[in-house]
C-alpha cells in the first residue's frame, strides 16, 4: 500500500513539473525576447505583467476547431502531437533532482533510456510531416529526420563521455560521482551536448524543419487547435528536458552549497539558467541554411565529440 | 585577425546588453506621452483676437477653414463723426480630417488668434464629426501651453528687438526734449 502510494506521490509531482515548467520556460522566453528586442513583451494577461498570457493561450487553443485535411492520413496525423509530447514526460521521470533519490524512478541504465526517449519525440514531427498529406508538411518532416540524424549521434558520444567518466549509466550515479573539475574536463563534450539537443528541439539557430519563411511551418502546418498546441509544448517541455539533462551531466547536478538540503534548489537554478541560454541564443543568431546545418552537425560536433571522447579515456586511464 | 567565434559572443552580448536597457515600448493608453514643446496635436482659436481678415483661410493649403462673417456698423464714437463698420465672426470652423497640420494658419495670422494645442486625442467614429466648429476651437484654446523659454544661444525675438527700440527712440526723444527745455531757460536767464 504505501508503495503505490509513493509511486503515485511520484508520478504525480512529476506530472505537475511537466505542466508547469514548460509554460514558466515559455512565459520567461516571451519577456526575455521582448526585453532583448527593447520591447516589453505581453503586459495584459492576468493583470501582473502579462503573467497568464500562456494560461490565455491555452484557452485560445482549446476553443480552435479541430481540423484534419480531408486527405490525411487521420490516425498517424492524430496521434502525432502526443508522440511528440510523451516522450518528454517519461524522461522527466528518469532525471534526478535531488539527493537521496529525489528522482521520478532511478533507472539503471537511465542515461541509455533518457537519450532513446528522447529519440522518439522527433518522431511526432516526422509523423506529423508525413500524414499531413502537404509538400510543406513532408519537407518539414525530412528536414526533422535528416536533423535527428545528424544530431542524435554527436549527443550520444558527447553523453558517452560522461558515462566513461562517471564509470556508470544510472543518472543518479553520474551526479553521485561528479566533481567540480569535470565540467572544465567534459567542457567539450558540454557544449556539443548542449548544441545536438537545441539542434533536437528545432531551436532557433537550428530551426530549420519549422523554417517559417520557407515552409510555412513544417510539420506543424496542417494542425490547428489543441493539437498544434501540444506541439508547441513539446518543445518547451524539450527546453526543459535539454538543461536539465545538460545539468546533470555536466554541471552536477545538484552539487552545491548545502545541497544535502537544498540539493533540489540547485538543479532547479542551473535548469533554469540553461534554459535562459537556449532562449538567449535563439534570440541573438539567424537560422541557419539547411546545409550548414549539416554540415556543422557532420564536421565540426562529431570529430570534437570523438575527441572530447578520447581525451575522457585518457584521463581516466591516467588517474585510475 | 580576430578569434574565431569572436563574431558570436558580440552578437550574444549585443542581445544581453539589450536587454539590460529600459525597453522603448510606449503604453500608450496607461501612461500619456512626453509630447516635446511646440507639439502640434489641435489648432485652437482666441476668438477675441479674430477680425476675419480671411489670411488663414485663404493661405490653408488644404482649403478646410470655414469662415462665415458679416459686417455690423457701429455708432459715431464722437459726435459729427463717421460711422465705423465692423466685422463680426459667425462662424469659424477646421475640418481636422483634411487639416494636414502645416500650422500656416497660424504663422499668417497677424493678430494672434490661432494656436497650437498639444492634445491629439480627438478621433471620431465620423468624419463629420472631425469639424471643430467655433466652441470648440474656443474649449482646445484652454489647452494650449505657455510659450516654452527659448533655447539657450537663440536668436532674440524680434517683438522684443522692436519694443527695445522703440523705446529707445522713446527715451532719446525724451532727452532731446529735456534738453532743449534746459537750453532755453538758460537763454532766458541769460536774457
Amino acid at each position: 500500500m504505501n508503495d503505490i502510494l509513493d509511486v503515485a506521490l511520484r508520478l504525480v509531482v512529476v506530472l505537475v513539473a511537466f505542466l508547469t515548467l514548460p509554460l514558466i520556460v515559455g512565459q520567461t522566453e516571451h519577456k526575455v525576447m521582448a526585453h532583448m528586442q527593447g520591447r516589453l513583451g505581453p503586459m495584459y494577461a492576468g493583470g501582473f505583467h502579462g503573467w497568464a498570457q500562456l494560461v490565455a493561450d491555452g484557452v485560445k487553443f482549446v476553443q480552435k476547431e479541430d481540423v484534419v485535411p480531408a486527405d490525411a492520413d487521420r490516425r498517424i496525423f492524430q496521434i502525432a502531437p502526443a508522440v511528440a509530447l510523451l516522450p518528454y514526460l517519461l524522461v522527466l521521470i528518469a532525471i534526478p533532482v535531488g539527493p537521496n533519490g529525489f528522482v521520478g524512478q532511478d533507472i539503471d541504465a537511465g542515461l541509455f533510456f533518457v537519450l532513446a526517449v528522447m529519440g522518439v519525440g522527433v518522431l511526432g514531427s516526422l509523423m506529423a510531416g508525413w500524414a499531413s498529406a502537404n509538400k510543406f508538411s513532408l519537407l518539414g518532416g525530412l528536414r526533422t529526420a535528416a536533423q535527428l540524424m545528424a544530431y542524435e549521434l554527436p549527443m550520444l558520444l558527447a553523453a558517452a563521455s560522461v558515462a566513461m567518466a562517471a564509470g556508470t549509466l544510472s543518472l543518479p550515479g553520474i551526479v553521485e560521482s561528479y566533481h567540480w573539475w569535470w565540467t572544465p574536463w567534459q567542457l567539450v563534450g558540454a557544449v556539443v551536448f548542449f548544441t545536438a539537443g537545441l539542434a533536437e528541439l528545432q531551436r532557433p539557430p537550428f530551426d530549420m524543419p519549422v523554417a517559417d519563411s520557407e515552409i510555412i511551418f513544417g510539420a506543424y502546418t496542417e494542425y490547428t487547435g489543441l493539437r498544434f498546441a501540444f506541439f508547441l509544448l513539446a518543445e518547451y517541455a524539450g527546453i526543459v528536458v535539454l538543461s536539465g539533462l545538460t545539468t546533470v551531466l555536466f554541471l552536477g547536478g545538484w552539487h552545491g552549497p548545502w545541497s544535502d538540503s537544498v540539493g533540489w534548489l540547485w538543479t532547479l537554478l542551473k535548469t533554469f539558467a540553461l534554459a535562459f541560454v537556449v532562449i538567449w541564443l535563439r534570440v541573438t543568431y539567424p537560422r541557419m541554411r539547411e546545409d550548414q546545418l549539416q554540415k556543422l552537425a557532420w564536421t565540426v560536433l562529431i570529430p570534437l565529440s570523438l575527441a572530447q571522447i578520447a581525451l575522457t579515456g585518457v584521463v581516466k586511464v591516467v588517474i585510475s | 585577425m580576430s578569434i574565431p567565434g569572436s563574431g558570436l559572443a558580440k552578437g550574444l552580448a549585443v542581445t544581453l546588453r539589450t536587454m539590460t536597457r529600459r525597453s522603448v515600448t510606449a503604453q500608450y493608453p496607461e501612461v500619456q506621452p512626453e509630447l516635446p514643446p511646440r507639439s502640434r496635436g489641435v489648432i485652437a482659436l482666441f476668438e477675441e483676437n479674430c477680425t476675419v481678415c480671411m489670411l488663414c483661410a485663404r493661405e490653408c493649403p488644404d482649403w478646410c477653414i470655414y469662415i462665415d462673417s458679416h459686417k455690423e456698423t457701429m455708432p459715431a464714437a464722437a459726435p459729427g463723426g463717421r460711422e465705423r463698420s465692423r466685422n463680426v465672426l459667425d462662424r469659424f470652423a477646421i475640418d481636422f480630417s483634411l487639416c494636414m497640420y502645416c500650422g500656416i494658419c497660424i504663422e499668417v495670422c497677424p493678430f494672434d488668434a490661432l494656436f497650437w494645442s498639444p492634445e491629439f486625442e480627438y478621433a471620431e467614429t465620423d468624419i463629420l464629426e472631425l469639424t471643430h466648429e467655433r466652441d470648440k476651437l474656443r474649449e482646445w484654446m484652454w489647452t494650449v501651453p505657455a510659450p516654452p523659454p527659448l533655447d539657450p544661444g537663440a536668436e532674440e525675438p524680434k517683438e522684443l528687438a522692436a519694443a527695445q527700440k522703440s523705446a529707445e527712440k522713446t527715451a532719446a526723444a525724451a532727452a532731446a526734449a529735456a534738453q532743449a527745455q534746459a537750453q532755453a531757460q538758460s537763454q532766458e536767464g541769460e536774457a
